[in-house]
């Protein structure tokens, strides 16, 4: 056996740390299938129960709007996102980019509680925006974004970009630049250059964007929660709902169990996606 | 490359796109400033009166004071302790091949795919279930959780890049193990620790959702303080706050393109 020092020390702390991630993954599982006895925080005996009421519409059509909000918000993401990493590699101006990345990534490190609370002040009927517009004449009453899917979206598209900025322009930045020239050099113009070449091979990038624009709308709590008013109701606001307004904490930790099942089905998807892009070998 | 009129019109046009998506994510700030000197206690565009009220009523708060006292506090435990299990973790991830090191793993990344509020239900229900009360130790528990994932891939990543013949150098020289980690092998990874302690501590100071389900009244932190002062009161105090948070973030952004190259650091350039 080769020597290995330290092995002991090393993995002690990490061991303890997952027996308590693994330990609260449990407690999740284990009240899942436990009944909720009102007005007692402690659940009762074993059943199937909790799951049965997760087939009620309200909790189906929190899943949709869920999932809705997760499609809108990764499209007009990566829409925006790819013209501003795709700027921001091919500007020729030093300045220009670093202004752009400072400009991209600032809000990444605003907590969303913040960034949330700006766009209250931007979209409410008495907001930035519906004053602009009246002031200007273009409507001639407010238009309502705040208890809306539009107006949570629109925070939503505001919180993931940063992420879907970083990952595409690290794609594109990847791309081998000699395949434009050649391309160019057979006189193709720059938007077939772009259509045929950077778009395609940026392919690999654009789907990982998409898997974390979907993994950070569905856990995004604030934003639906402060915007959508209790209008929009996805299933991180129920889940608080649940055990915050009503203490059913078994029906809580179902739901959020059957959210979690869910995430774990569409990240395989989008990873059998990318192998099978990789497996094409053109990239 | 040649220039036709086409072309002159395709560059323009993507840069008054740009330039609005730009535009896009600066709005909220902008518009956050301009709230932030709003003399009245309800909000109006554009201002009637202007005044620095607001930043006062900021610092004054107790709620917010004690938020920022108990973030600063979590977040520096938090990302330490992270940052030590996390080194270790990494290290023996680098280098050696063990038992139950794959279930390791992926129960210790596991937070990068678990929702945050399915973190703060599940430590809330264990918590309850054996009887440890909602207490700065089992925040501090939490924020280890989150972050730890990202500490363990800035040290993997600053281990694989590591030359191993420098260890080998000080072994052959009659070094002790111990000797060559804390004269060689933790010197050099000096700075992927730091940036990964720094982005914990970053994430942690941030966090809001899985902390929302832990925190009582008196271990409340700042992003919690926030949100519960936008659910009682409509005045824009908070606008104050979120300008001084916006005003550091982008000036730690700007300091660290200075001195080391954002291009550089998310690997863009």
């Amino acid at each position: 056996m080769t020597k290995r020092p330290f092995l002991g020390w090393f993995v002690t702390p990490a061991g303890l740390i997952a027996i308590g991630i693994a330990a609260s993954f449990l407690a999740i599982l284990q009240y899942s299938l436990r009944a909720h006895v009102p007005g007692m925080l402690d659940p009762g005996g074993f059943t199937f129960d909790n799951f049965t009421t997760l087939l009620k519409p309200a909790y189906g059509k929190a899943f949709i709007t869920t999932v809705l909000l997760c499609f809108w918000t990764a499209l007009f993401t990566l829409l925006i996102g790819y013209p501003l990493a795709f700027a921001m590699l091919r500007t020729r101006s030093g300045w220009v980019r670093g202004a752009m990345l400072i400009i991209t990534l600032t809000p990444l490190f605003l907590g969303e509680v913040v960034r949330t609370y700006s766009w209250i002040i931007v979209l409410g009927n008495q907001g930035f925006l519906n004053s602009a517009l009246l002031g200007l004449g273009l409507i001639d009453e407010p238009i309502s974004f705040m208890f809306t899917t539009m107006g949570v979206v629109i925070a939503l598209v505001h919180f993931t970009l940063p992420i879907v900025v970083i990952m595409l322009a690290a794609a594109i930045a990847h791309i081998d630049r000699k395949l434009e020239q050649a391309a160019f050099s057979l006189g193709a113009g720059r938007v077939r250059v772009f259509l045929t070449v950077t778009l395609p091979l940026s392919v690999p990038g654009i789907v990982a964007a998409s898997s974390t624009a979907f993994a950070w709308t569905f856990s995004a709590f604030a934003t639906p929660q402060m915007i959508g008013g209790g209008q929009v109701v996805t299933i991180s606001t129920l889940v608080y709902q649940v055990g915050f307004a009503s203490f059913n904490f078994p029906l809580a930790a179902s739901l959020s169990l059957a959210g979690l099942l869910f995430t774990i089905a569409v990240l395989s998807i989008f990873n059998l996606g990318m192998r099978r892009i990789e497996r094409q070998g053109a990239y | 490359m040649n220039c036709t009129p086409l072309d002159h019109l395709l560059t323009w046009s993507g840069r008054i796109l740009v330039a609005l998506i730009l535009g896009f994510v600066l709005l909220p700030f902008v518009v956050v400033l301009i709230a932030s000197f709003n003399h009245s206690s309800i909000l109006t565009f554009p201002p009637q009166d202007w005044s620095l009220r607001w930043y006062a009523h900021a610092f004054e708060y107790d709620d917010f004071a004690d938020g920022v006292k108990n973030s600063l506090i979590i977040a520096a435990f938090g990302s330490t302790l992270a940052l030590v299990a996390g080194t270790g973790f990494a290290y023996v991830l680098n280098r050696y091949e063990f038992r139950g090191k794959a279930t390791l793993h992926a129960v210790l990344m596991s937070s990068l795919v678990i929702p945050n509020f399915t973190i703060g239900l599940g430590l809330l229900i264990l918590a309850a279930s054996v009887s440890i009360p909602r207490s700065m130790g089992l925040l501090v528990f939490l924020h280890i959780t989150i972050v730890l994932p990202f500490v363990v891939r800035s040290v993997y990543v600053s281990l694989q890049n590591f030359e191993r013949q420098l260890e080998a150098a000080a072994e052959s020289l009659g070094a002790a193990p111990r000797r060559v980690l804390f004269t060689i092998t933790l010197p050099l990874l000096l700075p992927g620790l730091a940036a990964g302690w720094l982005f914990a501590a970053i994430l942690s100071f941030n966090e809001f959702t899985a902390s929302l389900f832990l925190v009582n009244q008196r271990t409340q932190t700042l992003p919690v303080a926030m949100y519960n002062y936008v659910r009682e009161y409509a005045d824009p105090t908070l606008a104050a706050v979120s300008v001084i948070y916006v005003v550091a973030v982008a000036a730690m952004l700007i300091l660290a393109h200075i001195f080391f190259r954002l291009e550089k650091v998310l690997n863009v350039d």
